[in-house]
């Protein structure tokens, strides 16, 4: 029996004075058993899935709109809305749409809404961009069939439509995804397996969705963002929570029902709660990565680049950074452990950590002049503020001088767009974190990106070999073929040293024992869960 | 009387309008693109810049601070740069937070501390007052956080009386609105606490030291008369300052209270724009707090006419 509060004696007793002065009878219990409340690793602000890589802003797309065709957990490419066809000389594909697909506002879903989604994807995902080299036209036949045809053979068409991971290709209604994609989408309507509900949004405090009723899922079994999206909860609430320990009281408390991102620090508590499950739902996990800027000395010098390359620990920074090894593993594949192109070509010594000799003798044969790297240091990203440190240690061992500057998150990212020298509020070096399926392939990597200035991701690395294995990757035949590239690039990116992962970690994800059917994924789903009371 | 507050309304328009020059420029010069967070982390500098143009970001400096002015005397505070609501809008969702937070606590405050600093100045040096002290020193010395901490511990996990976090508006009902609103209260209250009853003792003890209470006390009064019709009343204008301006601070933003019982207050807007490089909505919050300031200082300064006759405005 649950005994109110302000109807308890002991209460009545205690010295709460303020609501003795209140005179108080409250309400009912707040809890409703068709709601899920969740609480995600951040607040969700930029409402277009397209104009932004945020996940956020990816994990509301998968709310409220579907795609075309979705990546099982087994890197399979299987139909969502569409099924298709292939032709022979592999120049044409046929998207058939589904029967019963409808956006929220009742308008039924056509191949002209298909073909407007893409191209507004296509100008700004990295995936989608290269796809549209490819393509040649997008065109209806009839309202349910899209007819894409390529220029030349593509071996990444349904790889690229069913890209799990920031960009996804969410299909809109084609009078919204005819806004350009510099400026936020203005409705947020679907044909998703929930509706955006706007009159309660709160940009950092809560955001809400209710069941899409008129959704119907396919048939097959959830897996990854294929399958059936069976919503069994009426309405689910992301609630914005800016404190761990004020997350993990209303876990224990209730309160919430799932919480996306706990802190290792906080796992061995929130593993010992009753009534509590905790799984890592995103095996992929996080690549935390190093990027020195390539247009400024010293890190023009190849030879500089692989001193600190090799002077780099892994498991060091990992300890530091995550301390659990249960939640990391050191890994020298740029394209992901635990991915059909993995492989640690190239990347032994820093995920071995053996390289520190080699790193002294390297600078030292580079003639470094002791130039400061300027490494800058979010302090107030709980993910990203431990790497620099021990890298910074790590480069200051092998002999560079380093100036670690720290700064708030938003002035690096704002900061790491210039191209000036670091003596003009440029820099050398920062580190970041991505998502693992953001970068597991050579397409989707931004890292391996080597167009330079223009076109290139920051640090901005000029390698015309670089573009040519990922175009061949692009045009690859065969799983095997794709694999020898990636493998090929890996050591090109290595030795180049366009960038030098850190290793991989995962983030637990805790949710109470009243939710039944928490899927795995590269982003959260919220279909297939149900609550009982 | 009229006069002068007029005039005091008048003289914080300039003060207003330096703040919005401040805070302006300030922002611009604060490192940080909008653009960039907008975007996020795969974007290229051509993205980056065509983002720019769209939010008027590439605009010199003077055209977009003429036009925010411009806007603002029209009554418009512009949208939020990343979630596109009107900024006026994002702000009057949380002002009823900070607001009740901010009538709770301070009523609660001088509920208990105005006494308890009496009380300890009557009986100065006496146990009594040790205790008062030794607790205000407590609630100014313990952080905000750990006492949030204990009380939900306490209140919420292990006793089960209230819930953890969250706020609903009174309009919801009386009873889930106090239920959320308890906990937060009683935290910020401790601090209050300590701060009113310590001015309140230090002020009392000054009057009580008087010779008019001297002869208060040498015509017979009662104590109670004495302590409450010529030393606390002779007291109200420093206490009455420290109540307004501590109100002032609570409506401003409490953001470590608001963090931890995850109160959607302006403290919690203001952190989260700024981290965004949000400019709309944090030129608006500051503004905003200024005009709060003035407002409160202007309040304070009638209410010291009716405290003490002595004080007369021209």
């Amino acid at each position: 029996m649950t005994v109110h509060p302000f109807r308890n004696r002991a209460f009545r007793a205690a010295a709460l004075p303020a609501l003795a002065a209140f005179g108080l009878a409250l309400a009912a219990p707040m809890a409703d058993a068709q709601t899920l409340r969740a609480v995600k690793h951040s607040a969700l602000r930029v409402l277009d899935p397209i104009m932004t890589t945020a996940y956020m802003s990816r994990n509301h797309g998968y709310m409220i709109f579907d795609t075309l065709v979705a990546m099982d957990s087994d890197f399979n490419v299987q139909p969502q809305m569409a099924s298709w066809e292939i032709s022979d000389d592999k120049l044409t594909y046929r998207f058939t749409l589904r029967d019963g697909l409808a956006f929220h506002d009742g308008a039924p879903v056509t191949a002209a809404d298909v073909i407007a989604s893409l191209k507004r994807w296509g100008e700004r995902d990295g995936m989608g961009q290269k796809l549209m080299t490819f393509v040649a036209d997008m065109q209806p036949d009839g309202d349910n069939v899209m007819v894409m045809t390529l220029k030349e053979p593509y071996g990444l068409v349904l790889d690229s439509l069913a890209k799990p991971s920031s960009n996804v290709p969410f299909i809109m209604p084609a009078r919204i995804a005819s806004t350009p994609s510099t400026e936020p989408i203005p409705e947020q309507i679907g044909s998703g397996p929930f509706k955006w509900v706007a009159d309660e949004f709160q940009p950092g405090v809560i955001a809400v969705y209710e069941k899409n009723e008129a959704y119907v899922p396919r048939s097959e079994p959830s897996s990854w963002a294929a399958g059936g999206k069976v919503v069994n909860v009426d309405r689910v609430e992301w609630v914005v929570m800016p404190d761990d320990q004020t997350k993990l009281a209303a876990l224990q408390s209730g309160e919430i029902d799932y919480w996306e991102d706990v802190p290792a620090d906080l796992l061995p508590i929130v593993q010992a709660t009753p009534d509590v499950e905790t799984k890592i739902l995103n095996e992929l996990g996080f690549q935390t990565i190093f990027r020195p800027n390539h247009l400024h000395p010293p890190f023009t010098d190849k030879k500089v680049r692989q001193a600190a390359m090799m002077a780099i620990n892994q498991k060091d920074v990992l300890d530091a950074l995550v301390g659990n090894p249960d939640l990391y593993q050191t890994c020298a594949a740029m394209f992901v452990c635990g991915t059909p192109l993995e492989t640690a070509v190239g990347g032994e010594d820093v995920a071995a950590g053996t390289g520190m000799e080699k790193a002294r003798a390297l600078l030292k044969e580079s003639g470094y002049d002791g130039t400061p790297i300027v490494f800058m240091h979010p302090t107030d990203v709980s993910t990203l503020r431990t790497q620099p440190v021990v890298v910074a240690q790590a480069l200051r061992d092998a002999g560079f001088t380093v100036d670690l500057q720290a700064m708030d998150w938003q002035t690096l990212v704002g900061r790491r767009a210039s191209q000036e020298p670091p003596a003009n509020g440029g820099w050398n070096a920062f580190i970041t974190n991505w998502v693992g399926a953001d970068v597991f392939n050579p397409i989707t990597n931004n890292m391996v990106n080597g167009k330079g200035p223009q076109g290139g991701w920051f640090g901005w690395p000029t390698m015309d070999v670089a573009e040519k294995l990922r175009d061949d990757f692009a045009r690859a035949g065969s799983v095997e073929e794709q694999k020898k590239i990636a493998a090929d690039l890996q050591a090109f990116a290595y030795d180049e040293v366009m960038y030098v992962p850190l290793g991989q970690y995962n983030v637990t994800t805790a949710w109470s024992s009243k939710l039944d059917g928490v899927l795995d994924g590269p982003a959260p789903f919220f279909w297939n869960i149900s609550k009982s009371e | 009387m009229g006069g002068y507050i007029l005039g005091r309304i008048l003289a914080a328009i300039p003060v207003m309008g330096f703040v919005a020059l401040f805070v302006f420029l300030l922002l611009r010069l604060t490192p940080g693109d909008p653009a960039a967070i907008i975007a996020g982390d795969a974007a290229t500098p051509e993205q980056l810049e065509l983002i720019r143009e769209k939010l008027g970001l590439n605009e010199a400096l003077h055209v977009q601070f003429f036009t925010w002015i411009g806007r603002l005397l029209q009554g418009d505070f512009g949208t939020s740069l990343l979630s596109g609501k009107p900024v006026a809008e994002l702000i009057a969702a949380r002002l009823e937070p900070t607001i009740s937070l901010a009538l709770t606590t301070i009523t609660l405050s001088i509920i208990i501390a105005v006494p308890l600093g009496v009380i300890a100045a009557w009986k100065q040096g006496t146990l009594i007052d040790r205790f008062v002290m030794a607790l205000s020193v407590l609630g100014f010395s313990v952080p905000i956080f750990v006492i949030g901490y204990v009380m939900i511990s306490v209140f919420a996990l292990d006793l089960k009386w209230l819930p953890v976090q969250g706020f609903k508006p009174i309009g919801e009902g009386f009873g889930p609105f106090a239920e959320r609103i308890a906990l937060p209260t009683l935290t910020l209250t401790l601090l209050y606490i300590a701060l009113i009853a310590r001015i309140t003792r230090t002020s009392m003890l000054e009057i009580l030291g008087e010779d008019y209470v001297r002869t208060a006390h040498a015509k017979g009064l009662k104590e109670r008369q004495v302590l409450m019709r010529h030393a606390l009343r002779n007291c109200a204008v420093p206490i009455v300052t420290v109540i307004g301006i501590g109100f002032a601070l609570i409506i401003s933003g409490v953001v470590v209270t608001e963090s931890v019982f995850n109160l959607p207050g302006i403290g919690r807007l203001t952190v989260d724009a700024v981290l965004a490089r949000d400019y709309p909505v944090i030129q608006a919050v500051i503004l905003l707090a200024s005009l709060i300031y003035v407002v409160i200082n202007l309040v304070i300064d009638i209410l010291y006419v009716f405290l003490d006759p002595r004080i007369r405005y021209a």
